[in-house]
């Protein structure tokens, strides 16, 4: 009889646990535990690692932190779920996390069957290979034969085996789960080559012993658009995240930075003044208060800020803006207006 | 006590709430009944919740072309194949490295559990200190030890360890030369099978010639000579159709030849003589459990030390043994999922990792890799059974 009600009670349980799981509203979610849940790469120079402090920095835990922002009015709102690429979207899918900011490639796949909506690009880039410079190898044209080092369950698995496919040539894939093992693979001479994300290979490269021992190669293999994702099917949580991104691209175009936000509150120009919340209703339509932008890049920055410290010319990776430029300055950043 | 209070006492069947044995029926089918609702509760549930979040359900993602490569497999694959190869790839490489690593432990543990009782100090205490350090250190460390320690100390390509121009060792692996079969060498290997069935059978007479007459016929060396003459002869009849493939350097790596990934010997090591150090500890007690009057009483009718082993006690101890000694096997087969820590492509590695990622098919492929392990676990857990049966004391 014990058993019995023991086994009623549980199914009970089970049931109600389930049922719940359904709940779609992740923005009272997200308010009523106080904190964002973000997803972020396990250790990746510039985008996402936890500094000597032991605070995580990097262009996507800004993101984290800009929807923090938005959401709390205070960025430090933010507990970090460092993930592998492997179980990137099961959290997300399951509701361990609320967003996932963790250089993943856009992709129709992941857009239309894993249930995931992509709330913009944060980062334009391409795959490309990191060689021993003793290997003397100037292309990839060159890699017939290779042992390529790479990291499980990523974009990059794909792009390369196309590659190599399309110029005849062959490799062997030694397949690892984080960005770590895949580096030392490569230290230890286990692979001649390692591919992914050419941000990535620069960040990596200032892993090893001996940075200038290795080199990228110029071939850029594939388009990688980075960015912020969220689960599909709850519309406001999706465009918190979407201008989130937007706001802080914005705000770079408009000249508004977290030193000079202040003073713009009372600047002339009616973007600016759009965009900070002195005009309009626009917090309102996600939610959020109307002070979501200016929070942002008080706390935050803009995007060109948060470029610079994390990978731009003041961070150790000294990475180009070139496509992550402003689409009025040579790049392809370009986002859609406040109004 | 008279006949009608005995037939009183018969028919004064308690009432059905009251009766035992129908509460026991009625609440155990009231069980299954609550817990098969639950789980189809769990199940629509899930169903639901993944519509809605737009995931795609089903298991048609078999059929799409995976196109990613894989550094080992034991059947033809590239990168065209479809997700549904990759299972049966990564199925294969996991049974592989399971398979040989159950073979190893148990060679290994059973040698070093008999000379952990062995009268020498030196080889019992050699014994002692292997099992109680590979005992006590997790799994995943000596494989990590296996893989970055020893192996990657290994040269590189360029500069590898090498015996004559056939063998060579260095971080990429170990190459050897692979048979190449021309021509007639059809034969050699049906030579070769019919041998090895007549030297059996050779074998089986033998015993049962012994059953019955008490004489014994020693077929050993008959049998070798069969196994290895007969083959070897054809050989040289057919004009030597083997030829043998060496490995030479090419650009980066050799090519040619059969080479043995440090991935699989990283694996393969730790799960052996991790295992091992188990099983060894597992032989010792069989052996201990075996009365020592039984080792007394061969010694009295003057078998040797090895043949008291070999006849007496270890036939004894399987009974004690081959229990426990399956736990072990299953822990091994299962242990070999660490395998996608050093990227050895594995069932866990290929199919649960890259194609779970690609597909995202989270729900149908951690399914399918569950059942596996279910049934590789239920395949070697009934063989030991039936094994078992075979070694316990039957009593007349």
């Amino acid at each position: 009889m014990k058993t019995t009600i023991r086994v009623l009670t549980a199914a009970a349980v089970a049931a109600v646990a389930f049922a719940s799981v359904a709940s779609a509203a992740t923005l009272d979610d997200v308010k009523a535990r106080g904190v964002l849940s973000c997803g972020v790469n396990t250790g990746l120079p510039g985008f996402s690692q936890a500094n000597d402090q032991n605070q995580w920095v990097g262009l996507d835990v800004d993101m984290c932190r800009a929807v923090a922002a938005a959401v709390f009015g205070d960025a430090s709102k933010v507990k970090y779920v460092p993930l592998t690429a492997k179980e990137r979207f099961t959290a997300l899918q399951s509701g361990e996390i609320d967003l996932l900011a963790r250089n993943t490639t856009w992709t129709m796949t992941r857009d239309t069957q894993l249930g995931l909506n992509f709330a913009g690009v944060n980062y334009y880039d391409g795959q490309g290979f990191l060689v021993n410079k003793s290997l003397g190898v100037k292309s990839a044209m060159e890699l017939n034969g290779a042992s390529v080092c790479i990291q499980a369950g990523t974009t990059t698995e794909l792009n390369l085996a196309d590659y190599f496919r399309q110029h005849h040539m062959k490799y062997s894939p030694i397949t690892f789960d984080t960005s770590d093992q895949t580096i030392a693979g490569f230290q230890s001479g286990r692979c001649d080559v390692l591919t992914s994300d050419r941000s990535q290979l620069y960040a990596l490269r200032i892993k090893l012993a001996d940075p200038s021992s290795a080199e990228v190669l110029p071939e850029v293999i594939s388009k990688e658009p980075l960015g912020p994702v969220v689960r599909q099917g709850d519309d406001q949580w999706f465009n918190i995240a979407k201008w989130s991104l937007s706001a802080m691209i914005n705000a770079e175009e408009l000249g508004v930075t977290s030193a000079n936000v202040d003073e713009m509150k009372s600047s002339t120009n009616p973007s600016v003044k759009r965009l900070l919340g002195v005009d309009g209703d626009f917090g309102k339509g996600m939610g959020i208060g109307n002070d979501w932008a200016y929070n942002i890049i008080k706390q935050v920055g803009n995007y060109s800020e948060s470029f610079e410290r994390n990978v731009g010319m003041s961070s150790p990776l000294k990475i180009e803006r070139g496509l992550n430029a402003l689409w009025n300055q040579g790049g392809i950043l370009y986002a859609p207006p406040i109004r | 006590m008279t006949e009608r209070d005995e037939r009183r006492l018969a028919s004064s069947k308690p009432a059905p709430w009251n009766d035992p044995k129908t509460r026991a029926v009625v609440f155990q089918a009231l069980t299954v009944v609550v817990v098969g609702y639950v789980f189809y509760v769990i199940f629509q549930n899930t169903l639901y919740n993944m519509e809605r979040r737009g995931i795609s359900t089903g298991f048609g993602f078999l059929h799409n072309q995976a196109g990613f490569g894989v550094l080992m497999s034991l059947i033809p694959y590239n990168e065209t194949d479809t997700y549904g190869r990759t299972f049966f790839v990564g199925l294969l490489n996991t049974l592989l490295v399971s398979g040989l690593g159950i073979v190893f432990a148990t060679v290994v543990g059973f040698l070093v559990g008999v000379a952990r009782l062995s009268s020498n100090w030196l080889i019992a205490k050699v014994a002692m200190v292997y099992i109680e350090t590979l005992r006590n250190i997790p799994l995943l460390l000596q494989i990590f030890f296996w893989y970055y320690v020893v192996l990657q100390a290994l040269p590189s390509a360029r500069q590898s360890m090498s015996l004559g121009k056939s063998l060579f060792l260095n971080i990429r692996g170990l190459y050897l030369p692979a048979p190449v079969l021309n021509d007639g060498a059809g034969y050699i290997i049906f030579t070769a099978v019919v041998a090895v069935i007549a030297a059996v059978i050779i074998a089986i007479w033998a015993n049962r010639h012994q059953e019955k007459t008490g004489n014994r016929i020693k077929v050993l060396w008959l049998n070798l000579s069969l196994v290895v003459v007969a083959p070897t002869l054809v050989y040289f009849i057919m004009g030597r159709p083997v030829s043998l493939d060496y490995p030479t350097l090419q650009g980066f790596n050799f090519q040619g030849g059969m080479r043995m990934i440090p991935e699989l010997m990283a694996l393969l090591w730790a799960l052996s003589f991790y295992t091992a150090a188990f099983i060894a500890e597992i032989v010792r007690s069989g052996i201990l459990a075996v009365g020592h009057g039984q080792t007394e009483a061969a010694r009295s009718l003057g078998l040797r030390s090895g043949q008291t082993l070999r006849l007496i006690i270890i036939p004894q101890a399987l009974r004690v043994i081959v229990p426990p000694l399956t736990s072990q096997y299953l822990n091994l087969a299962k242990n070999s999922s660490l395998a996608t820590a050093i990227g050895y492509p594995d069932l866990v590695s290929v199919f649960m990792g890259t194609t779970l990622n690609q597909t995202g098919q989270a729900v149908e492929i951690v399914g399918m890799t569950m059942a596996v392990y279910l049934t590789i676990s239920l395949s070697i857990s009934g063989f030991m059974n039936w094994y078992n049966k075979r070694v316990a004391l039957v009593e007349r």
